[in-house]
C-alpha cells in the first residue's frame, strides 16, 4: 500500500521489519517484544522526521509529484460544502485537466479552481495527468468573471507539471490562453487566493496563480520550468535534473525567501501523503483566515494591490548567498517544535 | 612607440582582414542558400532577395528599419539585482551574462526606443534573440515594464517586437514572474486606451507568448517566423509523432486565427503607422494606390 521513494528506502527497512514484528506478536502481550517494538517505531518516526526535515530539492520534486499526495478533488471534497463542478470553455471542449466549480466554504460561496493530476492510470488519463490544452484555461477565465459577477472570492489548487505540448493546443492558442487568464486574474475585482499544494510547473501553473496571495506547501515545488527540462536545455542532459532542481531554486523556502510567496503552509511528519486529513485541514485554517483578510477591502483595491505585488517582485530581491542558506539552515535547526505554520510576507519586509 | 600602434599593428589587422573578408562581404542563405551579398542584406534589412527569407534582425537595425531616417531616444532602463539565484549550469550565469553583453553591445534581451514610424509617435521595445537567446529575465522584464509605464504616462503607444526562446532560466522562478509583471504593467496602457501592438519575430516561444507576446490589440507577424507556446521538440517528445509541415509559423498561426496579419519587413513601417493612425484617430497620409499592393494577408479595399 505504502509507495516508498527511493530516498526513503531505509525507512521502508525499518518500517518492514515493523509490519514483521506486529505480525509475529499479534494477540501475545510479551513486554520485551513491545518495547522493541516501541524502541523501532520511534526509530522509524525519527527518521522520517530527520529525512523530511532535510529534504533536499530534487526529494521535494519527488515527494511533490507523489502519487498518494492529495490532490485537489481531495481537497475540494473535505473543505467544500455543496461543491457543484461546473463544465466547459463555451467554445470548444471541456478539459478534465482543469477542476472548475462553486461551492460553500466556512460558510462563504466561492468558486474554486485547481488543476487535478488523477490518482489511478484511469483518472490520470482523464484528467490528462493535470496538463491544461486552451479550453481548461478558458474554462478558468469564464469562472473568474462569474466569480467578479456575484462577488465571490476565488481559490485556487495549484498542482500540474505545465500546460499540455501538444498539436491540438497549440493551434488553439496555449500562449494566448494562459497570457489572458493571468492578465484576467490581475484585473480581478474580487480576492483570489492560490496554494501551490504538489507541483506548480511554469506557464501553466501561473494561469490560475497570479493572486493576491500566493501559499505553497512546505514540500511543494514552483518552478520555471521542470528540473528535466531546464537539465536538457542548459546541462544538454535530462539526467543533470539533480544539479537544475539544485540550481533554479524551488523550494518553498526558496520562493518565500525570494518575496514570490507569501507563506508556507508546513506538512504533516513525513509529508502531506502521510497525513492527508490534517494536511487539507492545515490548508482550511489558512484559506478560512486569509478570507477574512479581504472582508472590507474594495474590489478596486484589490486589483490595484495584486498588480503591485506582482510588479515590485523582484526589484530588491535578496541575492541567495551561501551566508543566507546557513542562517536558513540555523533557523530550521532552531524549529524543533513543528509550529511554525507559515511565514507572513510582514515578517520578512525589509 | 607610436609607429607601432599607427603602422604595424594597421598592417597586422589588415592581413587578418585580407582573409576574412569573404566572410564579410557574403552571406549565404539558411533558407534557399544563395550567396548575398552584405551590402545588399543591410540595405533589404536581412530579407533574402532571392527567397524572402526573413534571418535575424540586430535591434539597431530594426529601429533603422521602423524609425526610418528620423532620430529616436533610447531608454535607459532601472538597473535590477543581478543573477539573484547565482545560477551556475555548465558555465556561471554571470559569465554567460558578461559574454551576452560584449557580444550585442546591449545591457539586456530588450532595448527599448522612443521615436516616430512614419511620423507616428511610439515606443518600440525590441527583444534581441541573440542575446541569450532573447530570454525573459528580470531586467528585460523591467526594461519592458519601464517603456510600458513612460508610454502610458506620455500617452504614446507601444510597440513590442518578440524574439525569444521564453524564460531565462538562470533566473528561475524570478523570470516567470515578468509574465504578471509584464502584464500588469501593459494593464495600465489598456486603461489609458492606448494601442499596443505586437510584431512577432522569429522564434518567438514560451513564457513571451504566453504574457506580452499574446495579449496585443493586434498581432503583425513576420513571414516564416515560428511562433507558439512549447517548442517542436518538445511537442515531438510528448506526442510521438511527426508534426505537420508548417506547424507553429507565421502563416500556420495566422490560418489558425492567432495573427491579424503577416507582413513582410519592407511594408511593416507603413501598415504598423497605419494602424495606430486609425486607433488614435489621426488623420493618415497614406495613397489608397500604395495601400492596394500589400501582401494578401492584409484585407484589400472593398473597391478593388
Amino acid at each position: 500500500m505504502s509507495v516508498y521513494l527511493d530516498f526513503e528506502k531505509p525507512l521502508a527497512a525499518i518500517e518492514g521489519e515493523i509490519r514483521a514484528m506486529q505480525e509475529v506478536i499479534g494477540e501475545s502481550r510479551a513486554p520485551e517484544l513491545k518495547a522493541e517494538l516501541r524502541r523501532l517505531q520511534e526509530k522509524a518516526r525519527a527518521m522520517l522526521g530527520d529525512l523530511y526535515d532535510n529534504l533536499t530539492p530534487w526529494q521535494k520534486t519527488q515527494v511533490a509529484r507523489h502519487p498518494r499526495r492529495p490532490h485537489c478533488l481531495d481537497y475540494i471534497a473535505d473543505l467544500m460544502d455543496e461543491f457543484t463542478p461546473l463544465a466547459g470553455d463555451r467554445l470548444y471542449a471541456e478539459d478534465h485537466a482543469i477542476i472548475a466549480g462553486v461551492g460553500r466554504f466556512c460558510g462563504r460561496s466561492l468558486v474554486v479552481l485547481g488543476q487535478e493530476k488523477g490518482h489511478d492510470m484511469e483518472s490520470r488519463m482523464k484528467h490528462n495527468f493535470g496538463m491544461a490544452r486552451p479550453e481548461g484555461y478558458r474554462k478558468a477565465m469564464r469562472m473568474m468573471d462569474l466569480a467578479e459577477k456575484f462577488s465571490m472570492p476565488i481559490v485556487s489548487f495549484v498542482d500540474t507539471a505545465g500546460a499540455y505540448p501538444g498539436i491540438g493546443a497549440e493551434e488553439r492558442g496555449q500562449s494566448e490562453a494562459i497570457a489572458r487568464s493571468i492578465d484576467r486574474s490581475l484585473s480581478l475585482r474580487v480576492p483570489n487566493i492560490a496554494i501551490v499544494i504538489g507541483e506548480g510547473g511554469s506557464g501553466g501553473a501561473l494561469a490560475i496563480a497570479a493572486a493576491n496571495r500566493v501559499f505553497m506547501l512546505e514540500h511543494a515545488i514552483y518552478t520555471v520550468a521542470s528540473p528535466e527540462a531546464c537539465a536538457s536545455i542548459l546541462w544538454r542532459d535530462p539526467a543533470s535534473a539533480k544539479s537544475a532542481s539544485q540550481a533554479l531554486k524551488i523550494t518553498a523556502e526558496d520562493l518565500l525567501d525570494l518575496g514570490v510567496i507569501d507563506g508556507i503552509v508546513e506538512e504533516p511528519l513525513g509529508g502531506a501523503h502521510r497525513g492527508r486529513a490534517q494536511t487539507i485541514a492545515l490548508v482550511g485554517d489558512l484559506l478560512d483566515k486569509e478570507l477574512r483578510q479581504f472582508d472590507n477591502v474594495s474590489p478596486a483595491r484589490l486589483s490595484a494591490e495584486r498588480k503591485e505585488k506582482f510588479l515590485a517582485m523582484g526589484r530588491d530581491v535578496p541575492i541567495m548567498t551561501a551566508a543566507m542558506a546557513r542562517r536558513r539552515k540555523a533557523l530550521k535547526r532552531g524549529k524543533s517544535s513543528r509550529g511554525r505554520r507559515f511565514r507572513s510576507l510582514k515578517t520578512l519586509k525589509r | 612607440m607610436n609607429w607601432i600602434k599607427n603602422v604595424v599593428r594597421p598592417k597586422i589587422r589588415g592581413v587578418f582582414q585580407k582573409r576574412s573578408a569573404p566572410d564579410d562581404l557574403w552571406k549565404t542563405c539558411p533558407a534557399c542558400k544563395a550567396m548575398l551579398f552584405q551590402q545588399d542584406l543591410k540595405k533589404s534589412f536581412q530579407v533574402c532577395g532571392e527567397c524572402g527569407h526573413h534571418m535575424r534582425l540586430a535591434p539597431v537595425e530594426r529601429f533603422r528599419l521602423l524609425f526610418g531616417d528620423s532620430s529616436y531616444d533610447r531608454l535607459t532602463p532601472p538597473k535590477v539585482p543581478a543573477d539573484p539565484l547565482r545560477f551556475r549550469d555548465e558555465k556561471r550565469y554571470r559569465d554567460r551574462l558578461k559574454a551576452a553583453r560584449e557580444k550585442t553591445g546591449a545591457e539586456d534581451a530588450i532595448t527599448v526606443a522612443h521615436g516616430a514610424i512614419m511620423d507616428v509617435e511610439c515606443v518600440v521595445a525590441v527583444q534581441d534573440f541573440a542575446f541569450m537567446g532573447g530570454s525573459l529575465g528580470m531586467a528585460a522584464g523591467e526594461a519592458l515594464v519601464e517603456g510600458v509605464s513612460w508610454a502610458a504616462e506620455r500617452k504614446v503607444p507601444l510597440l513590442v517586437v518578440t524574439s525569444s526562446g521564453g524564460a531565462r532560466m538562470q533566473e528561475g522562478i524570478l523570470s516567470l514572474m515578468q509574465l504578471p509583471r509584464t502584464l500588469a504593467a501593459l494593464q495600465a496602457l489598456s486603461e489609458a486606451v492606448l494601442p499596443y501592438l505586437v510584431l512577432l519575430a522569429h522564434p518567438t516561444t514560451g513564457g513571451v507568448t504566453a504574457s506580452y507576446g499574446m495579449v496585443g490589440d493586434v498581432h503583425m507577424a513576420e513571414p516564416g517566423a515560428l511562433i507558439g507556446f512549447a517548442g517542436p521538440r518538445v511537442i515531438e517528445q510528448t506526442i510521438r509523432e511527426k508534426l505537420p509541415k508548417g506547424f507553429q509559423s507565421a502563416e500556420y498561426l495566422l490560418d489558425h486565427g492567432m495573427v491579424d496579419m503577416v507582413v513582410p519587413r519592407a511594408e511593416q513601417p507603413e501598415i504598423l503607422a497605419r494602424l495606430l493612425r486609425l486607433f488614435l484617430n489621426r488623420s493618415g497620409r497614406v495613397s489608397k494606390r500604395r495601400v492596394a499592393k500589400h501582401d494578401s494577408a492584409f484585407p484589400k479595399p472593398a473597391q478593388q
